[in-house]
């Protein structure tokens, strides 16, 4: 596996999509649609293929980065290209780069206009999300976070639905405005490093952008410099994640866009938002993270964001409209286990993310398929779909369990070990977040009922065909994957292990054994002991 | 004084591109109007030359000696930047000007020799360092540029343009003017830098503080920052396109280059008197442009308003004058708005050259369908002006963001970065106009010379965006007096 460490693997599997976008636009004319489609589906696949083995030659246990890159940029700034990865990093490219494959494949049916333009720009979005998970340089990962939003953009304007032109502005403008205050965070990041800035005296150090070295200098700021910065990221990447009260760009997005650009903003875009929390916000910002009021505020918002979303979830007419908000509600977990600052918590809501990539988007497919057959999504139109569609209705069914959080499925994972995580820390967290696991059941299932059981109501139901070959194919690798997290999460465990126990670590929790399902009991005792070293009034 | 062989020398590129416009003058009126695009070309090529001189002269130690003709005429690299920018910003205004000018009914020998006698002003007045030849040379390129905004006199618009420029432009020379009275009634000097000598001797008086503001407001006309702006929409509006452009970019980049050296030069004393009075105006600016931006239906008026914001922005690299930061994000931002904000308008009056009026966003609709790379090119114009990475329209608003927080504002940093996104909104009608909406019409495609205008534009904007250390190191020697 050394050979790994001798190329720049990261930078390749990054690069591989663009590479293939530019290909097709100055190579495929626009209307070989068949082998614009082939070409970006072996492209994608590749990628997938490419990042592979990053899983097996990862090394468990050794804390920091790996794969390191490191490029000179712009000097005169102390602005370098730096890509690395930890396990945090592994299991999000992981997820990216198998999601990208089926978002290629997922759209042969659905997209029939400007095909073309539509998988350059899918491709184009991969590269700049692979970037934003691998890079290690502030700087540039503004700059992936920023030119994201373009390929995003497009994709919900040009090819989304009615209300396409208001979702995608709004989604940007919404992303646009919370991350312009962290890049006023990061410039006083830089300049806190350096020369200082508002009376603040900077350490001196020569300018750099690096993660790696910025986390330990704002790791050591002023608990009152930290509260500051900390607000400044925070609308960064709250409303990416979305929390509440920043979600409202969420259920127009995620609605208006194609199936494709809904899975990918489900499944991926707003990791970006969980994942900024748990690489920058909290090993950056220990004291401020740790300050009552500041972590109050944080799981309130959290919990809001779980029941509000769930309640509101339950009375959606529309079923892609009712799987966006089920979103809400979903990182709102994530939020809390991050929060609890405990390894239970971060490890559950890092595993969380993967989770609600896998069922959220395999929802979105779900929902993006009866959409190709109906051109409708309300729920009202549909009634005993189980009789003409017996395999759609499993599929669905299987994912809507993963998605409640039954047990054998991925989803029940990581909600209890989230629960177990503020468990940890107080009985009133996990109440309400368990509320939001009752709400979740009842939200799936009413909608699985209302959507398959009975007699077909509607004659337009009643002759729909089945899944076809392609359709199956898409769907049946999420299933795998849920299977596997849900029966088998070991391995997940082991690669977020070691970068959850720095993250922890920094935030002043314990780092005890990481979670056994079957020590919950004894793991919960342990984590109240952080919490009261954490003095954090539960 | 006498003049040595040297002044001239140092001169050559100014005393060309009069001689060039002269000549173009006088030619004009042999050839008839079937020549136009003959003449343009050939104005091009005088500008062509020109920047060959230049780039001969900053090569030469001669003008390592200082200043010359007494003191009132200076090369050093800041000159020398902006020269090369004022070429640069001509030279498009000239390609994006053949075929447009060919719509009136008269032969457009004069409005290129017009253009040419611009150039030569700003030429002057980024090379002065004294307050006569600074305002003499302003009046030149003032003078031209009236008569350039009305050169369409058949249409009413232009006209009114013209008329609403040369009124309101001739009241703040005067108010700049009498600023420039009160600054040499107190300091007794002329030339910049024994006024700031004379003035570190002198104690801070009413009159300085009045001289030193009536000196910026001038200015601020000039730059069209909030409340000063008023005639900017109605201008960019009435103007023939290309000198819209033109406007946009060109003399603001002259105003720029005389903000700077005599804030810079001459007042760093007085910091905390104009320093807040900057402030307020940035903050207006910022917020008053993009509002009333958003609120336009005229893409003209629109990118006007948008002008006046950037305006607003690079007065935070103004406020960072005490440190050559400041200094620094004001002329990368000024590269960048060169680029982005002239490219915009090409494609502007690539529309318009093609028989749409390109008044309404409406008229960029389906743009991607009927020329595609041209929508893309202006997505990244686009992209650039709202400051997405990576773009030099971001590495711009970067430097001024750092430069107005490294001087304490940084309340103003957060109002910019949130006025930054809000124009988002209005730029990307125009992307959402030409990638979502249907096409109306066949294929179009543009002519060669504005074809080169858009290329020289979208390189730069990419150029400075992503591989910004080699132009970021050429600025840094961009100090006044630094040779």
């Amino acid at each position: 596996m050394s050979f790994l460490q001798q190329i720049p693997i990261l930078s390749i599997m990054t690069y591989v999509p663009l590479a293939g976008a530019l290909v097709i636009v100055f190579f495929i004319p626009k209307e070989r649609t068949g082998a614009i489609k082939a070409f970006a589906t072996v492209v994608a696949g590749l990628d997938f293929a490419v990042s592979l083995p990053l899983w097996f030659a990862f090394e468990r246990g050794k804390p920091g980065y790996q794969f390191v890159e490191r490029v000179s940029w712009i000097p005169s700034l102390g602005v370098d290209y730096v890509f690395g990865m930890d396990g945090i990093s592994l299991v999000l490219i992981l997820l990216t780069t198998f999601i990208g494959f089926i978002a290629v494949y997922c759209s042969y049916t659905a997209i029939k206009e400007r095909q073309k333009e539509y998988y350059v720009l899918l491709l184009l979005l991969q590269t700049f999300m692979l970037g934003t998970f691998c890079c290690l340089d502030f700087f540039l990962f503004y700059v992936f976070w920023e030119v994201m939003l373009v390929p995003m953009y497009f994709l919900i304007g040009v090819w989304g639905g009615a209300r396409r032109l208001y979702a995608a502005i709004k989604f940007f403008l919404y992303t646009l405005a919370g991350s312009v205050l962290m890049l006023l965070g990061i410039i006083a990041l830089y300049f806190y490093n350096t020369t200082g800035f508002l009376g603040y005296r900077g350490l001196g150090h020569p300018p750099t952008f690096s993660v790696e070295k910025l986390t330990a200098v704002a790791a050591g700021m002023p608990a009152e410099l930290q509260i500051w910065l900390f607000f400044a990221f925070f609308f960064g990447f709250a409303i990416k994640v979305p929390m509440f009260p920043f979600h409202t760009w969420l259920p127009d997005a995620h609605t208006e866009a194609p199936t494709a650009g809904s899975v990918i903003l489900a499944a991926i875009l707003l990791k970006m938002g969980t994942y900024g929390f748990v690489r920058f916000s909290l090993p950056m910002f220990p004291e401020a993270i740790q300050t009552a009021w500041v972590a109050n505020v944080m799981i309130a918002l959290a919990i809001i964001g779980i029941v509000y979303g769930a309640m509101v979830t339950l009375v959606q007419k529309d079923m892609k409209k009712l799987i966006a908000y089920s979103s809400v509600s979903h990182l709102g977990f994530v939020m809390l286990g991050v929060f609890a600052l405990n390894m239970a918590g971060v490890q559950g809501g890092i595993l969380q993310m993967i989770n609600h990539g896998i069922s959220t988007g395999a929802l979105f497919l779900l929902v993006g398929i009866v959409y190709e057959r109906r051109h409708t999504r309300m729920i009202a139109e549909y009634g005993g779909l189980a009789r003409p569609m017996p395999i759609y209705a499993t599929y669905f069914l299987v994912m809507a369990l993963s998605s409640m959080g039954l047990p054998l499925l991925n989803g029940f994972i990581g909600e209890f070990t989230i629960l177990q995580g503020a468990f940890a820390r107080s009985f009133w967290w996990a109440f309400f977040a368990a509320m939001g696991i009752v709400l979740g059941a009842a939200y799936l299932l009413w909608l699985y009922q209302r959507v398959f059981f009975g007699e077909v109501t509607n004659p337009a139901n009643a002759q729909l065909p089945d899944l076809s070959v392609r359709e199956q194919l898409t769907l049946a690798p999420l299933v795998v994957a849920a299977l596997w997290i849900g029966l088998y999460p070991k391995p997940i465990f082991d690669v977020l292990r070691t970068p959850s126990e720095v993250i922890v670590r920094a935030v002043g929790g314990q780092t005890a054994p990481p979670p056994a399902l079957a020590s919950a009991a004894g793991k919960s005792a342990a984590g109240e002991k952080a919490a009261t070293a954490n003095g954090v009034p539960r | 004084m006498t003049f040595r062989a040297t002044d001239w020398f140092l001169l050559s590129p100014e005393l060309f591109l009069t001689a060039a416009g002269l000549l173009l003058l006088a030619l004009a009126t042999f050839l008839g109007k079937e020549k136009d695009e003959f003449v343009g070309f050939l104005s091009f090529l005088a500008v062509g030359v020109t920047a060959v001189l230049l780039a001969i002269v900053t090569a030469h130690p001669a003008r390592q000696a200082g200043p010359i003709l007494a003191g009132m005429f200076v090369v050093d690299n800041f000159a020398v930047f902006f020269k090369f920018m004022i070429l640069l910003s001509i030279g498009l205004t000239i390609l994006a000007s053949i075929g447009f000018v060919e719509a009136a009914p008269y032969p457009s020998g004069e409005y290129f020799a017009l253009l040419l006698f611009a150039g030569v002003g700003m030429l002057f007045m980024v090379s002065g360092s004294n307050l006569i030849s600074i305002y003499v040379a302003l009046e030149l390129m003032a003078l031209s540029s009236y008569i350039l905004a009305g050169y369409f006199k058949g249409q009413v618009k232009s006209t009114e343009a013209a008329l609403k420029y040369f009124v309101l432009g001739a009241f703040s020379s005067a108010v700049l003017l009498y600023g420039l009275s009160l600054v040499y009634g107190v300091g007794g000097q002329l030339g910049l830098t024994e006024l700031a000598a004379m003035y570190a001797r002198t104690e801070r008086s009413n009159m300085i503080v009045l001289g030193i503001l009536l000196v910026l407001a001038g200015l601020l006309f000039k730059i069209a920052a909030v409340p000063f702006h008023v005639w900017t929409p109605d201008v960019y509006e009435g103007s023939p396109t290309p000198v819209t452009a033109f406007f946009a970019v060109g003399p603001k980049l002259a105003a720029y280059a005389i903000l700077a050296r005599i804030f810079y030069v001459g007042f760093p004393k007085f910091h905390a008197d104009w320093g807040l009075i900057v402030a307020l105006v940035a903050a207006a600016t910022m917020i008053w442009g993009n509002l009333a931006a958003l609120l336009q239906s005229n893409v003209k008026r629109m990118f006007a308003y948008s002008s006046i914001a950037h305006a607003g922005y690079a007065l935070l690299g103004v406020l960072g004058f005490q440190t050559p930061f400041g200094l620094w994000g004001v002329l990368v931002y000024l590269l960048a708005y060169t680029f982005m904000n002239f490219g915009a308008f090409a494609l502007v009056i690539f529309l318009e050259t093609r028989g749409y009026a390109a008044e309404t966003v409406s008229d960029f609709n389906g743009l991607a369908r009927r020329n595609m790379p041209a929508a893309v090119v202006m997505l990244v114009f686009l992209l650039s002006l709202a400051g997405i990475p990576p773009t030099a329209g971001f590495i711009g608003k970067y430097y001024l963001f750092t430069a107005a927080m490294k001087a304490g504002y940084a309340w103003l940093a957060v109002l910019a970065v949130l006025a930054s996104a809000v124009s988002l909104f209005y730029y990307f009608r125009i992307a959402a106009a030409m990638f979502f909406s249907e096409a109306e019409g066949a294929r179009i495609e543009s002519s060669f010379a504005l074809t080169a205008a858009v290329a020289v534009c979208a390189l730069g904007t990419l150029v400075v965006g992503v591989a910004p250390e080699r132009v970021l190191a050429v600025l840094r020697l961009c100090v006044p007096g630094t040779y």
